[in-house]
């Protein structure tokens, strides 16, 4: 629907909506020629992704962590791959058609249009960096932080440790409007608050990145805990305990012997600590002023308005944004992602 | 593991827990018995217009809020106990309702009202999730092991997507004349208006909810069939068993621990109902205690937020979730003594 003019994105016709006659008319389409040859292009890509680039991560993988390479592969690939499709073919594609004739009229109505209104018109751009910054901030800080905790949990047998979890446990039950009502009245006045420490410096917490970052990383701690607690408790305590006597100290233990074989684990957690940035709508709707918002609360903006067709189908496009990078997520992490859910569960 | 070690490792998780979850509970109960607002001064404000025959003044006493030297609006914080839970609860209204019998009177206000729509909702859902996850486990356990990859995959999307995203593809397929509500009025021939009421939008909720859970219930509960031993199975076939036996007395004992995790873990995500508000704009139908107390502190149409009352509507939130988690808690504090 987000691709069509919205006469026919509500048409009561289904045909409509797929074949898009109106779009057609005006001369926004694919082409026959447009379609086969970027099946063409499109069937290569993916053989490239399937067949040389997994080959390619694994050889020049830096430190020996594939998944930083697997990180840099796809970023490169998806930055060429979105010039190949938005910049490149569409324009080689319009002077080709002109080229050939009949058969580069349009025959399947499709546009754009709406994804460049919401992305360049709107500014939608500055709400996706928002929530890179703020996701990314998120999961790099929670995983550093859970995983030395997780790790010391799972190594302890004291009911200070059980404490602790249970504690957890019943922090992971609190609603987010409890939290939230109380950082707002002390964010909004933490720069009068903080004057005596900090002196003029003192910042105003409100509508902050790092604060709502901080925010997340702690409501998402508790979780993050027990899930990396469990995930330790799989690593053999006799590895580290190997370590021990050869006279590493608790840190030189984690950090030669657990921190290689950790990395499934904290994989999988970071997905769910991303998960948990990037959907969230209460605590970054609040806590950030509306020029500053993520992704999620910035898509309200859009069903509130709703009131031509048009706003509809950019709402459509919106919504499109947001999830696309999910669908990518569940392709890539498919395994990791039932694994943490099975793990979290069998052993917590 | 030494006392030291251990505070190192797990120190700056529990200082952030700490700083970001304990205290903000604080003064969440501090700010539910203070009211903080402007101070307000009389000023005697003359105002002359120029008019033909010299000046007209006029004198009027003016109520305007104090500036500080820095210009800023002087606030005081007073003590004022239970005023804003009593403004939250209105707990007049609610005797004479109740005294009355009349339901719809209790329902019109909010607080009586989220709390129903959230108590009912989380109770109704629980037991579907686990339903469907579980019926959904044990059909491809049973029967389509070819399909596990595709049916997983497909599961876990709804369980992935941004809910108020998926709240919102959910409306969009039935609102006004959309896509199934088009074909629910060809094919029952007659008017539908899916959000015109309450009760049509709770059971839309509903089912996005158990679309969006039951995904969870199904991974856990499919890894949980993996595990069970074979050789009871098959003893208690070769025992006569039938399936409904078989499925009662050894898979359910068996997965028992897994399914009161889900339960929890279930509770404590359904109580929290909130993006569903958002995604069905139900505001006027529909509300949460989550959304309640959002909704008391973003800012009105004068640009005040009621922080007081949010305290108040935040802690009745926090009492209702411990009061539904504590016979769970204590279970599991009792597993763990007894292992």
């Amino acid at each position: 629907m987000s691709i069509k003019e919205p006469v026919e994105a509500f048409s009561s016709n289904p045909l409509e909506v797929i074949l898009g006659p109106f779009t057609r008319n005006q001369g926004k389409g694919l082409s026959l020629l447009d379609m086969i040859l970027g099946g063409i292009i499109l069937y290569f890509t993916v053989k490239l992704v399937i067949d040389w680039l997994p080959k390619k991560v694994r050889r020049h993988s830096p430190w020996q962590q594939e998944w930083l390479g697997w990180m840099i592969g796809t970023l490169f690939f998806g930055i060429a791959a979105f010039f190949l499709f938005f910049f490149i073919l569409p324009n080689l594609m319009v002077s080709l058609n002109l080229w050939i004739g009949t058969l580069g009229k349009p025959l399947l109505g499709l546009t754009m249009e709406h994804y460049h209104a919401v992305w360049v018109e709107n500014e939608f751009y500055r709400n996706f960096i928002n929530s890179l910054i703020v996701t990314a901030g998120v999961v790099a800080i929670s995983l550093s932080i859970g995983t030395l905790a997780g790790y010391g949990l799972a190594r302890s047998r004291t009911n200070l440790a059980f404490g602790i979890l249970i504690v957890a446990l019943i922090f992971r039950a609190l609603p987010h409007s409890v939290l939230v009502a109380g950082y707002l009245p002390v964010f909004m006045h933490s720069r009068e608050i903080l004057e005596p420490i900090f002196g003029s410096s003192a910042p105003t917490l409100y509508g902050q990145p790092w604060a709502v970052i901080a925010v997340l990383v702690s409501i998402n701690q508790p979780f993050t805990i027990w899930m990396l607690r469990s995930f330790f408790q799989n690593i053999p305590s006799e590895l580290d305990e190997a370590a021990r006597v050869d006279g590493c100290n608790h840190f030189q233990a984690f950090r030669m012997v657990i921190m290689p074989v950790m990395w499934p684990g904290v994989i999988t957690t970071g997905l769910f600590s991303f998960l948990l940035a990037y959907n969230d709508y209460l605590v970054t709707s609040l806590l950030l002023d509306a020029q500053n918002q993520t992704m999620v609360p910035a898509i309200s903006g859009y069903f509130n308005r709703e009131t031509t067709t048009t706003d509809q189908v950019e709402a459509v496009a919106a919504a499109v944004s947001i999830t696309a990078p999910l669908l990518l997520l569940v392709l890539v992490f498919q395994k990791q992602i039932v694994s943490g859910l099975v793990q979290g569960a069998v052993k917590g | 593991m030494k006392f030291r070690t251990f505070a190192l490792f797990v120190g700056p998780s529990v200082l952030l827990m700490f700083l970001f979850i304990a205290t903000p509970l604080i003064s969440v109960l501090w700010q539910s018995f203070h009211l903080t607002k402007p101070v307000f001064e009389n000023v005697e404000v003359e105002t002359c217009t120029p008019s033909f025959t010299g000046q007209t003044c006029v004198t009027e006493n003016k109520t305007r809020p104090k500036l500080n030297k820095e210009g800023r609006i002087i606030e005081e914080t007073q003590f004022v106990g239970l005023q804003s839970y009593r403004s939250l609860i209105e707990p007049e209204k609610t005797l004479t309702a109740l005294s009355s019998g009349n339901w719809s009177q209790i329902q019109n206000i909010d607080f009586w009202k989220a709390l129903r729509f959230t108590l009912t909702f989380t109770f109704i859902t629980l037991p579907l999730v686990i339903g469907v996850g579980f019926a959904i486990a044990l059909a491809v356990n049973n029967v389509l092991k070819a399909l596990k990859g595709y049916v997983i995959f497909i599961s876990l999307l709804p369980f992935i997507i941004t809910p108020v995203i998926g709240a919102l593809s959910i409306r969009w397929l039935f609102i006004g004349d959309g896509i199934l509500t088009a074909f629910l009025e060809w094919w029952l021939e007659r008017d539908i208006a899916l959000f015109a009421q309450g009760w049509t939008i709770e059971l839309l909720m509903l089912f996005y909810r158990v679309w969006h859970s039951a995904p969870f219930a199904f991974v856990v509960l499919y890894a949980g069939l993996q595990t069970i031993n074979q050789d009871s199975l098959e003893s208690a076939i070769i025992d006569g068993a039938n399936r409904l036996q078989r499925l009662r007395f050894i898979i359910v004992p068996h997965l028992m621990p897994l399914i009161i995790f889900i339960a929890l873990i279930h509770l404590m995500d359904a109580y929290r109902v909130f993006d569903e508000i958002v995604g069905f704009s139900s505001q006027a139908h529909v509300i949460s205690l989550q959304w309640l107390t959002y909704d008391l502190l973003t800012p009105d149409d004068s640009g005040s937020r009621s922080i007081g009352r949010a305290s108040a509507s935040a802690m009745l939130t926090m009492v209702g979730i411990a009061l539904i988690l504590v016979p769970l808690l204590r279970r599991t504090w009792r597993d763990h003594h007894e292992a």
